[in-house]
C-alpha cells in the first residue's frame, strides 16, 4: 500500500486512538507529577448523638483559595513514583545498609506494595502466557484434525471460557473451590485433610489464580491458531508425509515456522492482558494474598475513602512502562525482521 | 338524596384512603430530590418514608453498597448528581474533605419541626448532617451451644477466645468464631475497634502523625490473630454477608457482626432452630479496658453543596419529614435503632444500646482517618497470616500511610 492512501486508511482510527487513548495517557502522565496542596486544618468543636469532642477538620476558606489559584495541586515532580507506595527508592538503600544477608534485603524489599504486586504480576505473566501459547496450540492441533461434523458445537464448547465474563468466571471458581464447595470438598477428602483451604494459603492463591489465567486466556490463543493452521499449504505436508515424516516432524518443520508470525502476535497480545490481571483478584476475594499492579491502582482510586488520584496514576505510568519493556524484545525483533523484508 | 349520600360516603372513603399520602404530602412545589445511600433494609425503610412527601417534586434514589466510591465524583461535579448523601461517620469526612456539602442550618431552623438537637451532627458550629440511626458491631451468641457447654455469655475478647476453645475441644464446631475479615475496609475495621478497645490513639495529639507502632497496637494485632485463628481459615475472604451465612449454616456460635444486620439474621428466613438460638448482646471489651472494643456509627443525611438551592429545600424537607417520622420509627422499629423521638428499643436493639451505656467511642471522624484506614486494610494481612511479626506490620502500616499522607498534604 503506497504511504498516502495508507496515511487515509489509518487517519480516522489514529485520531479515535490519539483522542481516546493518546489524550487519556497524556493527562494521567501529567497527574501523576502532581500530590494534593497543604491541607490547612484547623481546631473546632463537633458534637454528634454520642457526644462532642474538640477535632480537627480542613479548613476550607484558606483551601479553596489555594486550590483556586492552582487546580492541578501541588508540583511533585517524581515525588510520587519514588515514594514508599512505588518505587521506594530511599527506603531500598536503608535496606541495602541495614540488612545482613541478600535473603533477608529481598524480603525487605518484597515486603514494600509496589514490588509485592510487581512479582505477583511478572509471575503470573510467566506462568499464563506460555501455557496459553501452549494449551492454545494443542487444542487447535487436536480440533483441527477432528471430524468436521462435530468441530462446530467442539469450537463453541472450547470458546467459552473466553465468552464468560472474567468476574463470573472467576466467581463460579471462588466459589466451587470453598471449603463447601465442589473442588474444595473433594480436595480435603483426597488430601485427607479436613483443615485444607485453598483461599487462605498464598501459594495456592497463586495457583488457583494462575489456572483460573489459563483457562480464560487459552480460547483466545486457540481461535487465533485455529484460523492460521487454516492456512497451512497441503503441499508441503503431503510432501513431508510421502517423504515419512512423523506427525511431530510435520508440526515443527511445517506448522510452526508457517504460522511463527501468529505465535508472535498471541505472544504479544497475551502478555499485554496478562500484565494488567485484575478481574480474578477481585472476583478471589484475593487481594490478601495477591496483589496486581492494576488492583493497587484500583485500590487508590476506590478502596480509600479519599481518592488517591496522584498514587494511580503513577502506577498506571509505570504499568504501560513495564508493558513496554516486557514487549521490547518482541518488538525490537519485529522491526528488525520488517527491515530485512524491505 | 341518596345518590348524593352514597357520593358523600365514596368521597370521604377516597379522602380516607388517600389521607394517609395527604397527611405525609409536605406540600414540596416543585424541585428535583436525587438521593444516594447505602443497602440495607431501615435506610431503604427511611428513604420510602422521605419519598410519601415528595409532592410534585422529582424524586429519584440510588441504593447501592458500593456509595462510597460513587459519593466524592458524584457531588463534584457542578450540579452535582445527587442532591443529598445518606453517610455516616466516616463517609462524611471525605465530603467534608473536599467541601462538597452545604450547612443545614437555614434549612433546618425553617423547616426542621420535630427534629431533635441531639440528631444534629454539628462542625464548627455548624449543622452538617441530621443523624436519624445509630450503628455499631457487637457480639452475637448462640444460647443453645453455650448452655449446652456451660459457658457464660462472654463480656470480653479474652473470654470469647476461652469459650471459642471450649467449643472447639467439645468437637461441636470447628471454627466456632467468626467476625468481618476480609483484607480491606472491613479487616481494618476490626482493627480500628480492636485498637480502640486498648485505649489507642491513632495520630500523635493534634498532628497526623500515625502513632499505632506500640504495645496496644502490637496487643490488638496478637488478640486478632487468636481469634482468626478460631475462625474459618478463609476469614480474609470473608466480609459481612459471607459470615452471616456462616452464622445461618450453624457453623458458628460466636460472632462479632454489625448491629444493622440483627434484622436478617432474626428473620424467618433460614433454619429456624438457628434463628430462636440466636441472642444479641453488647460489644465486649479487651485487655480489662472499660470501654468497648467498637466504635459508634450514626447514620444520617447531607445535602450536595453544587446544586440549586431549590433542589436543596425540597430534599431537606422530604428528608426531614423521614428524620422527624414518629409513625415510621414505630413500625420498623426493629430494622434499626433510631435516633428519632418515640423509638422504642426493641431486642434487635440491644447490641447499640449496651455500647452506648458502656460508653463506646464514636469512630474517629478524623480528615487523614480514612488513610490510616486503607493502609491497615493491606498492611496487617502478613501479619494475620504469620508472615511478618506484629512490629513490622505496624511498622509497615505506618509507612504507607505516611506516604499516602504526604500525597495527599496532610504531612
Amino acid at each position: 500500500m503506497p504511504n498516502k492512501t495508507f496515511f487515509w486508511f489509518f487517519l480516522p482510527t489514529g485520531l479515535a486512538m490519539i483522542l481516546f487513548i493518546g489524550l487519556p495517557i497524556i493527562s494521567t502522565g501529567i497527574q501523576s507529577f502532581y500530590a494534593q496542596h497543604d491541607q490547612v486544618v484547623k481546631e473546632v468543636k463537633k458534637c454528634d448523638p454520642f457526644g462532642c469532642t474538640v477535632s480537627i477538620v480542613v479548613d476550607q476558606e484558606k483551601t479553596s483559595k489555594i486550590r483556586e489559584e492552582k487546580p492541578l495541586g501541588k508540583f511533585n515532580g517524581f515525588g510520587t513514583y519514588v515514594d514508599r507506595n512505588h518505587l521506594a527508592i530511599k527506603e531500598i538503600g536503608k535496606f541495602w545498609d541495614e540488612t545482613n544477608s541478600f535473603g533477608e534485603f529481598v524480603d525487605q524489599v518484597t515486603n514494600l506494595p509496589f514490588y509485592k504486586a510487581l512479582i505477583f504480576t511478572l509471575t503470573y505473566c510467566l506462568f499464563v502466557t506460555p501455557n496459553v501459547l501452549l494449551l492454545g496450540f494443542i487444542i487447535a492441533l487436536s480440533l483441527n484434525a477432528v471430524t468436521r461434523r462435530i468441530r462446530g458445537p467442539l469450537i463453541f464448547g472450547t470458546i467459552l471460557p473466553m465468552i464468560v465474563t472474567p468476574l463470573v468466571g472467576s466467581l463460579v471458581l471462588f466459589w466451587m473451590i470453598d471449603a463447601e464447595g465442589i473442588i474444595g470438598a473433594n480436595l480435603q477428602m483426597l488430601m485427607d485433610d479436613p483443615y485444607l483451604s485453598l483461599k487462605s494459603s498464598k501459594t495456592l492463591t497463586w495457583i488457583t489464580i494462575i489456572i483460573y489465567g489459563i483457562w480464560h486466556h487459552s480460547p483466545f490463543a486457540f481461535v487465533v491458531f485455529y484460523a492460521a493452521l487454516q492456512t497451512v499449504p497441503q503441499e508441503p505436508v503431503e510432501a513431508a508425509i510421502i517423504d515419512g515424516a512423523s506427525r511431530w516432524q510435520r508440526v515443527r518443520h511445517i506448522v510452526l515456522p508457517h504460522i511463527y508470525p501468529v505465535v508472535t502476535f498471541v505472544a504479544l497480545i497475551s502478555l499485554m492482558d496478562n500484565f494488567r490481571v485484575f478481574e480474578p483478584i477481585i472476583g478471589f476475594s484475593a487481594e490478601g494474598s495477591a496483589q496486581s499492579l492494576s488492583w493497587l491502582i484500583y485500590d487508590n482510586l476506590v478502596n480509600e475513602e479519599v481518592i488517591l488520584f496522584g498514587s494511580a496514576a503513577a502506577t498506571s505510568m509505570m504499568t504501560i512502562v513495564g508493558i513496554a519493556i516486557l514487549l521490547a524484545p518482541v518488538l525490537i525483533r519485529t522491526w528488525k525482521e520488517f527491515r530485512t523484508a524491505r | 338524596m341518596r345518590e348524593t349520600n352514597m357520593k358523600k360516603i365514596l368521597i370521604s372513603l377516597l379522602l380516607l384512603l388517600f389521607g394517609t399520602s395527604a397527611y405525609a404530602d409536605c406540600n414540596i412545589k416543585s424541585g428535583s430530590i436525587n438521593i444516594l445511600a447505602n443497602d440495607f433494609p431501615a435506610l431503604r425503610t427511611f428513604v420510602e418514608t422521605a419519598k410519601g412527601c415528595k409532592g410534585s417534586a422529582d424524586f429519584k434514589v440510588t441504593h447501592s453498597s458500593e456509595h462510597n466510591k460513587i459519593a466524592v465524583p458524584a457531588l463534584t461535579a457542578n450540579p452535582s448528581e445527587f442532591s443529598a448523601r445518606i453517610a455516616a461517620n466516616s463517609s462524611i469526612v471525605p465530603l467534608m474533605n473536599q467541601d462538597l456539602i452545604r450547612p443545614l442550618d437555614d434549612l433546618v431552623k425553617k423547616y426542621g419541626k420535630g427534629i431533635q438537637d441531639s440528631q444534629l451532627i454539628t462542625i464548627d458550629g455548624k449543622i452538617m448532617a441530621v443523624a436519624f440511626m445509630a450503628n455499631t458491631q457487637h457480639l452475637y451468641y448462640r444460647e443453645d451451644v453455650l448452655k449446652e457447654l456451660g459457658i457464660a455469655v462472654p463480656k470480653t475478647y479474652e473470654e470469647v477466645v476461652a469459650a471459642s476453645e471450649k467449643i472447639r475441644a467439645s468437637g461441636k464446631m470447628q471454627y466456632p468464631y467468626a467476625a468481618a475479615y476480609k483484607a480491606g475496609w472491613n479487616l481494618a475495621e476490626e482493627f480500628v475497634n480492636m485498637y480502640i478497645g486498648h485505649g489507642g490513639e491513632f495520630f500523635k495529639a493534634g498532628t497526623a502523625q500515625p502513632s499505632i507502632n506500640n504495645a496496644k497496637g502490637v496487643a490488638t494485632l496478637n488478640m486478632l490473630k487468636k481469634l482468626a485463628g478460631l475462625s474459618n481459615p478463609d476469614y480474609l475472604t470473608h466480609d459481612s454477608e459471607a459470615i452471616k451465612v456462616e452464622w445461618e449454616s450453624g457453623n458458628v456460635a460466636l460472632m462479632t457482626l454489625w448491629a444493622s444486620r440483627s434484622g436478617t439474621l432474626l428473620d424467618d428466613d433460614g433454619d429456624a432452630k438457628i434463628t430462636a438460638a440466636t441472642k444479641l448482646t453488647g460489644p465486649a471489651t479487651v485487655a480489662g479496658g472499660n470501654i468497648p472494643a467498637a466504635t459508634l456509627w450514626w447514620d444520617g443525611f447531607t445535602l450536595a453543596k453544587n446544586r440549586s438551592d431549590a433542589d436543596a429545600e425540597a430534599t431537606f424537607r422530604a428528608l426531614a419529614h423521614a428524620a422527624a417520622n414518629k409513625k415510621m420509627v414505630a413500625d420498623a422499629a426493629d430494622q434499626a435503632v433510631w435516633l428519632i423521638e418515640g423509638f422504642k428499643p426493641g431486642p434487635k436493639s440491644i447490641g447499640v444500646i449496651e455500647a452506648v451505656k458502656m460508653k463506646a467511642k464514636p469512630y474517629p471522624m478524623l480528615p487523614q482517618m480514612g488513610l490510616m484506614h486503607g493502609a491497615l486494610g493491606s498492611e496487617i494481612v502478613e501479619f494475620l497470616q504469620g508472615k511478618e511479626s506484629a512490629e513490622q506490620a505496624l511498622k509497615d502500616v505506618e509507612a504507607a500511610y505516611m506516604s499516602k499522607a504526604k500525597e495527599q498534604g496532610f504531612l
